[in-house]
């Protein structure tokens, strides 16, 4: 047994130990049955540390026949479980949608209302889907563009199930009423701490498969990787200071105030999207379209100049999320001056995209695959030019608190994320099960559901955004307020109808996804199937 | 092309290039972040804001639990619109107690920065039971539940620590009296007491619990938290032009 096995399974008991001394002593029934989560999570690591260990070789090769020696069980798992977290987070968002059109749809019970169930939609599709498919991409992608296994053998499982474990606490948290609040960070202190050890390894077992590559260079789409790992951890930290009332007690209150707090708060919020939904999702661009175009990457200038000034231009951003509030004007001025600046660096990376397809243009036409991760960066392209848009204070002061933001959302989160991230799957899971994709025919269905069902969702919420910030400062004749607030609530009720239909109609596309990979897997393995070509060389 | 080949030492080592990560994205949250602490006239200087009675606290907690801030700001902006609609601009000072913020996003339902004393204790009961009782086109989720979960304040005074450690300026009396307080804001009949909150708390209002329960419920705590949002700030005696900047 190595040390690390030893070590892990120490550490393992040693933390179910104490989850359940915890556990004992809760203030409340909901952070009991969280340590109990946790207590059953640590005899489960030790046993299944043990059962690995009593069934593995005593040496795992680091190649075999010259060839590296990939490591796809992590792989596998996170781009099995994005499948599932999508389907269920897709799910609670035509749920919570629906309800917004029929409100007496959670019938009053505490864990059905829109106000627990809509942080448990974003973080399962932010969080969830969108982080399994970046774990099993930048697992897959680091390992074949450096021709090295992946570091470590015990902590990638570490890695991927300890990730999967947070979001089941903060899910059910959020459910069970256990929440800080925060936008996109809503786990309370606890699953905070956890998630900071995940991450850490991420971090160390991304570095150390690049230290162990064979190629000089580090691929173009590592480095947004490693920018959205190094820059997701400096804002966790940053946003999520706590103390909790005991540590026998979910609740704990953020160390940051009112004014610096929304700061703190926004920094984090919109780099969430910038580097989760955007930097690392950048990397999948980087990675899958090149090779499914069989073509190189556009422009390798390009890809450095748009790499730094994406990363330092999106920090700033932030303030225009808080523009005319009791934010500093100051702060919000600059906000605005770089989210309009960050429109340049953000279409560099959309023209490096689409332009890769150059001379491989007519495979749209053939491969509803590429077609699916071409449009994503075309929806890339949107949402980008409309998110500067809405920065600018004017624009703003129209289109903020309403619903034109949830539409600008999702038209990234739907358009860019959701399509580049099935792109992607359609890819990755053929390759690492070594399985030939079932059905090009249901991919194409799958595309033309989900873009129609993209097309309402967002109409909708551009018209009723934008009606109901005219409604809200519209004045009659005499100088008054035109409209009660009641009468724009009631003049949305079509549009919210609209929008869950087109909900519906992305949460059935992902669902013949899910079919065409359940037929995929369930067909024989492909015999002595040549391994897929070797990495891209690394741009020059 | 030398300039570009420089670049190259970005993509050998991979340490340097996490290095020029870190620095290249730690300078935007340290310029936009940093003054806030330092510069004065980040918040205003004006009387009357003051911590949360325990009662608030508590209702303050329920709140965040249930997500509220989802669908409701509280934060009414700088535009006509809004101050006539909602009342006088938010100032930072009246967020300067409050750990997290809840400024909020979104409006499906209205600012309520400043809906304290503006509708009955009755009407807010109403309207979380089943809102639509109240306002027929409302899409609220009914949270009649409240009325129904006894308030859990056991650990109240724990609460109030930490927060004074956080640097919201609660006395050792204010922790020390906290459940005296609960009672004496959700059962005003005892006037001594009552007296005794209103000093530690000014403009703390006393609320009548649900059909005189021994013990608040957790929708009493909501109402009194709604009850306080927006009262603190006296505007009469609100000098703007002493804060601008």
């Amino acid at each position: 047994m190595t040390i690390g096995e030893m070590l892990g399974i120490v550490l393992s008991l040693l933390g179910a130990a104490v989850a359940a001394y915890i556990a004992a002593n809760a203030y409340t029934a909901a952070y009991a049955f969280h340590m109990i989560v946790f207590t059953l999570a640590g005899f489960g690591s030790a046993f299944l540390i043990f059962k690995r260990y009593s069934i593995r070789p005593a040496v795992t090769p680091q190649e075999i026949d010259g060839r590296p020696n990939y490591n796809y069980g992590p792989v596998k798992f996170t781009s099995l479980a994005a499948v599932f977290w999508g389907i269920a987070g897709f799910l609670v968002g035509v749920i919570v949608a629906t309800e917004l059109a029929f409100p007496d749809l959670s019938m009053g019970l505490p864990w059905l209302n829109f106000g627990r169930l809509r942080p448990l939609h974003t973080s399962a599709v932010i969080f969830a889907f969108g982080g399994n498919v970046l774990l099993a991409t930048s697992l897959y992608v680091v390992q074949r563009t450096s021709r090295a296994r992946l570091a470590g053998e015990l902590a990638p499982w570490f890695l991927v199930l300890g990730y999967n474990l947070f979001i089941v606490i903060a899910g059910t948290g959020y459910l069970l009423g256990i929440t800080q609040s925060k936008e996109y960070a809503e786990p309370e202190w606890y699953a905070d701490l956890w998630l900071t050890i995940v991450w850490v390894t991420y971090l160390l077992i991304f570095l150390a498969t690049l230290w162990k590559r064979k190629e000089p260079h580090i691929y173009v789409a590592n480095w947004f990787t490693l920018a959205f790992i190094i820059t997701i951890a400096m804002l966790h930290l940053g946003n999520n200071p706590a103390i909790p009332v005991s540590i026998f007690s979910p609740k704990s209150y953020i160390v940051w105030s009112g004014v610096q707090d929304a700061m703190f708060q926004w920094w984090y919020g919109h780099n969430a999207v910038g580097f989760y939904l955007t930097a690392a999702f950048l990397a999948i661009m980087y990675y899958f379209v090149p090779k499914r175009a069989e073509r190189p990457v556009y422009s390798y200038r390009l890809s450095i100049i748009h790499f730094w000034a994406l990363i330092f231009m999106y920090i700033w951003a932030g303030p225009h999320h808080l523009h005319y509030t009791a934010l500093p004007d100051w702060a919000g001025t600059l906000g605005m001056t770089f989210s309009i600046m960050l429109w340049m660096p953000s279409w560099g990376g959309m023209i490096n995209g689409l332009m890769t397809l150059s001379g491989a243009w007519d495979k749209l036409r053939t491969d509803p695959v590429l077609r699916m991760l071409v449009v994503s960066v075309a929806f890339y392209g949107m949402s980008t030019f409309e998110g500067p848009l809405m920065s600018i204070k004017v624009v703003n002061s129209l289109s903020h608190y309403t619903d034109w933001t949830i539409g600008h959302v999702h038209s990234g989160a739907l358009g860019w994320v959701g399509f580049v991230s099935f792109g992607a799957l359609y890819c990755l899971i053929p390759w690492v099960f070594n399985r030939k994709l079932y059905s090009l025919k249901l991919v194409n269905w799958h595309f033309w559901v989900a873009t129609i069902g993209i097309v309402l969702y967002i109409t909708s919420m551009w018209v009723s955004g934008i009606l109901q910030g005219l409604m809200w400062r519209a004045y009659t004749a005499n100088g008054f307020l035109e409209y009660s607030f009641i009468e724009t609530v009631e003049a949305m009720h079509p549009f919210y109808v609209i929008r869950a239909m087109g909900g519906g109609l992305f949460l059935i596309g992902s669902l013949i996804m899910a079919f065409n990979f359940y037929k995929t897997l369930a067909s024989p393995e492909e015999a002595g199937a040549p391994e897929a070509k070797p990495a891209l060389a690394a741009a020059e | 092309m030398s300039l570009w080949n420089k670049h190259a030492i970005f993509e050998k080592n991979s340490i340097i290039l996490s290095v020029g990560i870190l620095i290249v994205v730690a300078i935007g949250g340290l310029v936009e972040i940093g003054p806030l602490f330092y510069l004065k006239n980040t918040i205003e200087t004006v009387g009357g804001v003051r911590p949360y009675t325990p009662l608030e606290l508590e209702g303050r907690d329920i709140y965040v639990r249930e997500g509220c801030y989802l669908c409701h700001s509280q934060m009414i902006r700088a535009l006509r619109d809004e101050v006539e609609r909602y009342g006088h601009y938010s100032l930072a000072a009246e967020s300067k107690y409050d750990h997290p913020f809840q400024w909020g996003s979104k409006r499906t339902g209205p600012d309520i920065a400043r809906i304290g004393g503006k509708y009955s204790d009755d009407w807010h009961r109403a309207h979380l039971n089943n809102p639509r009782a109240v306002v027929p086109g409302s899409v609220m989720p009914r949270y009649g539940f409240l009325a129904d979960s006894p308030l859990d304040y056991r650990h109240v005074r724990e609460k109030m620590k930490v927060l004074r450690v956080e640097g919201v300026p609660y006395t050792d009396e204010d922790i020390a009296q906290a459940d005296a307080d609960i009672k004496a804001q959700s059962s005003p009949d005892d006037t001594a007491a009552v007296d005794a909150l209103d000093k530690r708390y000014p403009k703390a209002v006393a609320h009548a619990a649900l059909g005189g329960a021994a013990t608040p419920t957790e929708q009493d705590a909501v109402v009194a938290y709604l009850q306080m949002l927006g009262t603190t700030v006296d505007f009469k005696l609100y000098d703007e032009k002493a804060n601008w900047r």
